[in-house]
């Protein structure tokens, strides 16, 4: 992999930071006027989530991490594994439950998603910005209801619960914001 | 796809930095401060271990030699001064190559100016003068002055004067900067860079403009030494919240000194492999022929206009920052 230095941190770039894979969020310069320059750099650790600040030196470098995000169809779960396919290729990879994450809540069969590959391994996996998924419990609700205030508990098919409004019905599909866990609207079928 | 032609700031922003310009210039005629051009191409530039510079080629063929951009007007400005100029003062362009940022754009505009016969207090309440005028009571409440001693003490607890290895790498493990002990090892001036910049200025109010003085030895290049604690220069900074705006000097005189300084630098820039510039024996004859005693200090304007229209970016205050020059 190609190495890159500090004036080269953009915000998306994917760099190596001791032995894990890390995208850079921000890059601030930092100099005092007769002084050293430095980079303090806000990267977010793909395997871990976490964000850390830290600082570099101006002119050093990282080794770029060979990370790739591929939209993918979400095939099935066999129960240990979550399996996922490229579309175009029929290229499939398994993702155990520590790779898949929070994600688990909004993967459906066939729905696409994208999976983060490092080093050609599934690194992460993430959902659209909005899936649409049937409610399959919750407590009816009050006839003539708006959708402001209030709300109920709805479980929606992969096990995810939201609130919903008390006008929406088991069975109904409903249109949610994986980034927020929050509902959006009801879908007409 | 459209050229983006357009300047990145708006009009108002060009219209601010006119009348921020024209009461600078007012307040120096008042005080009978004399307005002065120096080249901004010059054979020689400065030795700072911490600038780069821009370098061209100036053609008169056959002949063909390597002029500098300048870093600042200061040498070209110091043999006014030595020629009997009196106090002057200067807003021209300067160039500091590879510097980009928030803060930061390589080709940026400075005010400079020096006092003759003015001590370094006096420098420091003239500045404080001037920024009341620019601000005209807005935004700023107060003045303080601090020395940097006292202040790195405030924040950090830390003695800025007396290098304590141990001590240093304690405070920055126990602070989330974990990396400094291997980016500064043993270099006392690279620690106090890093605290410096990340632990102590960030604090710094934004409503007071904060002048640091007695700034450690090891961190100046052309102030003098304070006479009674040669741990000390007399140089200062100015800050609006932890914006860094400006640096003065009471002014090195001495040509033996100044020209042990420039080897100095030219041989810390030559170990660090970064390009090494001519030495100006200019300034330094201009020395030897005596310069009066003086205060000056560089101020960037474009800083100043991103406090002036709160900006967060410099380049929302320079109609085609570098990127679109």
């Amino acid at each position: 992999m190609a190495t890159y230095s500090t004036n080269e941190f953009k915000g998306g770039l994917k760099v190596m930071l001791e032995g894990d894979p890390c995208a850079i969020i921000e890059n601030e310069y930092v100099k005092p006027g007769k002084g050293q320059a430095f980079n303090r750099v806000k990267i977010r650790n793909l395997k871990t989530g976490r964000v850390i600040e830290r600082t570099f030196k101006s002119g050093e470098s990282l080794e770029g991490a060979d990370v790739t995000d591929i939209e993918m169809q979400y095939l099935y779960n066999d129960g240990e594994f979550r399996h996922f396919m490229v579309p175009d290729t029929f290229e499939q990879y398994q993702a155990d439950p520590k790779t898949v994450g929070d994600a688990v809540n909004w993967l459906k069969d066939q729905n696409m998603c994208t999976v983060t590959l490092w080093n050609g391994e599934p690194l992460s996996v993430t959902p659209s910005n909005f899936v649409e998924l049937t409610i399959v419990e919750t407590d009816p609700g009050v006839r003539g209801d708006t959708s402001g205030g209030g709300g109920k508990p709805a479980t929606l098919e992969t096990g995810a619960v939201v609130r919903v409004p008390l006008f929406v019905q088991t069975g109904e599909v409903v249109k949610v914001d994986t980034r927020t866990g929050e509902y959006v609207s009801r879908v007409k079928e | 796809m459209q050229e983006p032609w357009q300047p990145a700031c708006e009009t108002g922003l060009l219209q601010l930095r006119a009348r921020m310009l024209a009461s600078i210039r007012e307040f120096f005629a008042g005080r009978q401060v004399l307005e002065v051009e120096t080249p901004l191409l010059s054979l020689t530039a400065g030795t700072d271990p911490q600038l780069d510079f821009f370098t061209t080629e100036y053609c008169l063929p056959p002949q063909s030699q390597t002029l500098f951009l300048q870093t600042s007007p200061e040498f070209a400005m110091k043999r006014l001064l030595a020629s009997g100029s009196g106090s002057i003062y200067q807003i021209c362009k300067a160039f500091r190559n590879g510097e980009s940022g928030r803060y930061h754009n390589p080709e940026f505009t400075l005010l400079e100016w020096y006092r003759v016969a003015f001590s370094l207090d006096q420098l420091m309440d003239e500045c404080a003068e001037l920024c009341w005028v620019l601000f005209a009571g807005e935004l700023l409440q107060s003045v303080e002055k601090l020395s940097y001693q006292t202040i790195f003490q405030r924040y950090t607890g830390l003695d800025a004067l007396e290098f304590c290895y141990e001590d240093y790498n304690r405070y920055t493990q126990q602070n989330g900067f974990a990396e400094a002990s291997a980016i500064c090892r043993d270099n006392h001036s690279l620690w106090l860079d890093f605290i410096f910049s990340h632990a102590v200025q960030p604090n710094f109010a934004g409503s007071v403009l904060t002048m640091i003085h007695g700034y450690p030895a090891c961190l100046s290049s052309l102030a003098r030494y304070n006479p009674a604690d040669g741990r000390v220069t007399e140089r200062f900074e100015l800050f609006i919240g932890g914006i860094e705006l400006g640096n003065g000097y009471h002014e090195l005189l001495d040509p033996v000194e100044q020209n042990r300084r420039f080897e100095h630098e030219i041989r810390q820039r030559h170990d660090h492999g970064r390009s090494v510039p001519v030495k100006d024996t200019r300034l330094l004859a201009a020395l030897r022929h005596g310069m009066p005693a003086c205060s000056g200090v560089a101020i960037g304007l474009d800083r100043l206009l991103m406090l002036l229209s709160n900006s967060d970016h410099i380049s929302k205050v320079i109609a085609f920052p570098i990127n679109t020059a």
